[in-house]
């Protein structure tokens, strides 16, 4: 087994390998630095959401699509009708926000209706018997066996423009994290940051669906961001380690499902995601456990002895 | 409805007319008429819940008013943005955000960097000079968090200076700041006085008003009174503001 982990790290393990490697690589990359404006922008469970409300319109896609005669598993009729399922979850979170409901009753109501929808029509269509019950499950949880060539460059032209537009908008977007009244006094169009904030969230979903599956990508999201956090105090640079972090993460959760083929590649990529950001939290200097012990430490041989 | 026409008055920096802000169907401030000369520097005082901050928000236009008009420098005040800072109160945002000192004076040069704009060497040094303006440039590397609060009133009053702008708008600037971070803030906020800019602050020290300031706008939910501190900060209309508590400290 370990011969079959070592190969695939090494992208010897065959075509597919590489290409389900160097994919969930590019999605890590892009999730990791747009993940890190979602969490300073405190809208880490609104992407989780809006991951969540992709279902029903995947699994409606799907119905159409192969009522139409065509295959109903082809990518981009899946995306889009996830995109404008996920729009839809949005706007019923707007909408539910501006009652009294506290924000994080919202977003759990919103998630939970559209999953629930979504899980329906899944079981609806299994028991029409038009697909193979593998041919979806691989949105929830990831999967590598299905990655085609054309999926694997979808991915790569996603994050190359999603990482662009990300660039661009980099010093308004920050400016609206940090302090949305200044900003827009400023002139920056703090609404259409946000809005803007939450398409490249969208994206990143979108392109997650085979490799990470929508039930995990939030964890793609947040959790290179938090790891990040520990190692730097500066923004820009905080981006580009959690892009880093994502893109590491997800190239060895790829090898590792590989390597254990019963193994999804959402979980697998997550918990390595995990591993790394709590060896952040040990080892990082200043606010790693390890660096505070130490100062900690420093400090009391320091202070002169008292009467305990 | 009531309140006189504005009328455009470039001398006047700041120029509200008949604003009334609701917080749901509550009136906070009610049909707030207040006049701001260029080159003044006020004061705007009364007691907690008197609607101070929520007035100077909705003349920015951060918050909605129900009616009323702002004008800057005779400009609507959409327009007159650019000419503007705004200092806002130092709980209103994270300061355990992923920034250095320096990250947030720059934030305050983004009318003249825009998305595309370099970073050049000499805006580094203006935002550096500010900085240094109110001793802070020896702090300009440190992450924010580790700043004390005087020291974080500091930095927002400086990204405002790098804004360059003709009229400052400043959100209780002293409020839990040590003394010598206020001596730093007053000196500054004189300086942009002699230079002819135009300075509002909301203010609690009653007993500073009249060293600090030379115009004061007595507000409790409506205007109160209006006018040049010697005249108008007297201790029957301050009584008046603050609902006739005793209040020894001000000329009578």
């Amino acid at each position: 087994m370990l011969d079959t982990v070592l190969n695939a790290l090494i992208l010897n393990a065959g075509y597919n390998a590489a290409l389900v490697g160097i994919g969930a690589a590019l999605l890590g990359l892009a999730a990791g630095c747009i993940g890190a404006f979602v969490t300073l922008r405190r809208r880490a469970l609104t992407s989780d959401a809006m991951a969540h409300a992709t279902l029903p319109g995947i699994a409606l896609a799907f119905l159409v699509m192969a009522a139409a005669g065509g295959d109903g598993r082809n990518l981009a009729g899946l995306m889009l009708g996830a995109g404008l399922s996920a729009a839809l979850g949005l706007i019923w979170l707007d909408r539910l926000s501006r009652t009294r409901l506290p924000e994080d009753a919202a977003i759990g109501a919103t998630l939970s209706t559209f999953y629930g929808a979504g899980i329906l029509l899944l079981t609806v269509i299994q028991n029409l018997a038009l697909g193979r019950p593998a041919g979806l499950d691989s949105v929830l949880l990831g999967s590598t066996a299905g990655m085609l060539r054309g999926d694997a460059i979808i991915l790569a032209l996603g994050a190359a423009v999603t990482l662009c537009l990300l660039f661009i908008l980099r010093r308004p977007l920050i400016m609206t994290a940090f302090d949305p009244g200044h900003a827009r006094l400023m002139g920056v169009n703090t609404a259409l940051m946000d809005r803007a904030l939450l398409l490249l969230t969208l994206a990143c979903v979108l392109l997650g669906l085979h490799v990470v599956g929508l039930i995990l990508i939030v964890a793609l999201l947040i959790l290179p961001a938090l790891a990040a956090r520990l190692w730097s105090d500066r923004m820009e640079t905080v981006a580009l380690l959690a892009g880093a972090i994502g893109a590491l993460a997800g190239y060895l959760g790829a090898a590792l499902s590989v390597a254990l083929p019963d193994l999804p590649t959402g979980p697998a990529i997550v918990m390595i995601t995990f591993t790394l950001f709590a060896a952040s939290a040990l080892v990082a200097p200043g606010k790693g456990l390890l660096a505070q012990a130490a100062a900690r430490a420093r400090l009391r041989r320091a202070l002169p002895t008292g009467p305990n | 409805m009531a309140g006189p026409t504005p009328i455009p008055m470039p001398e006047t920096a700041l120029a509200i007319s008949g604003l009334t802000v609701a917080y749901g169907s509550v009136p906070v401030v009610a049909t707030v008429s207040a006049r701001f000369p260029k080159g003044s520097m006020t004061a705007v005082i009364g007691p907690n819940g008197a609607g101070k901050s929520t007035l100077l928000k909705a003349a920015l236009g951060l918050i909605p008013a129900v009616t009323g008009e702002v004008r800057a420098f005779g400009d609507p005040v959409a327009r007159a943005m650019p000419r503007i800072a705004y200092v806002p109160q130092r709980a209103a945002v994270d300061w355990e955000f992923p920034a250095r000192v320096i990250d947030v004076v720059q934030m305050g040069l983004y009318r003249r960097l825009g998305l595309f704009g370099r970073l050049t060497p000499g805006l580094r040094a203006q935002a550096m000079a500010q900085l240094d303006r109110l001793g802070m440039a020896d702090f300009a590397t440190r992450q924010i968090g580790a700043l004390s609060g005087g020291q974080q009133q500091r930095v927002f009053l400086a990204r405002a200076l790098a804004q360059e702008a003709d009229l400052v708008i400043l959100d209780e600037p002293f409020a839990g700041v040590d003394a010598a971070t206020e001596a730093a803030i007053i000196a500054v906020l004189h300086g942009l006085r002699a230079e002819g800019r135009t300075v509002i602050a909301v203010h609690h020290d009653l007993s500073t008003v009249p060293a600090y300031f030379d115009r004061v706008l007595l507000l409790n939910r409506r205007v109160i009174a209006e006018g040049a501190t010697a005249a108008t900060f007297r201790r029957a209309v301050v009584a008046e503001a603050y609902g006739h508590q005793l209040l020894t400290a001000i000329p009578a």
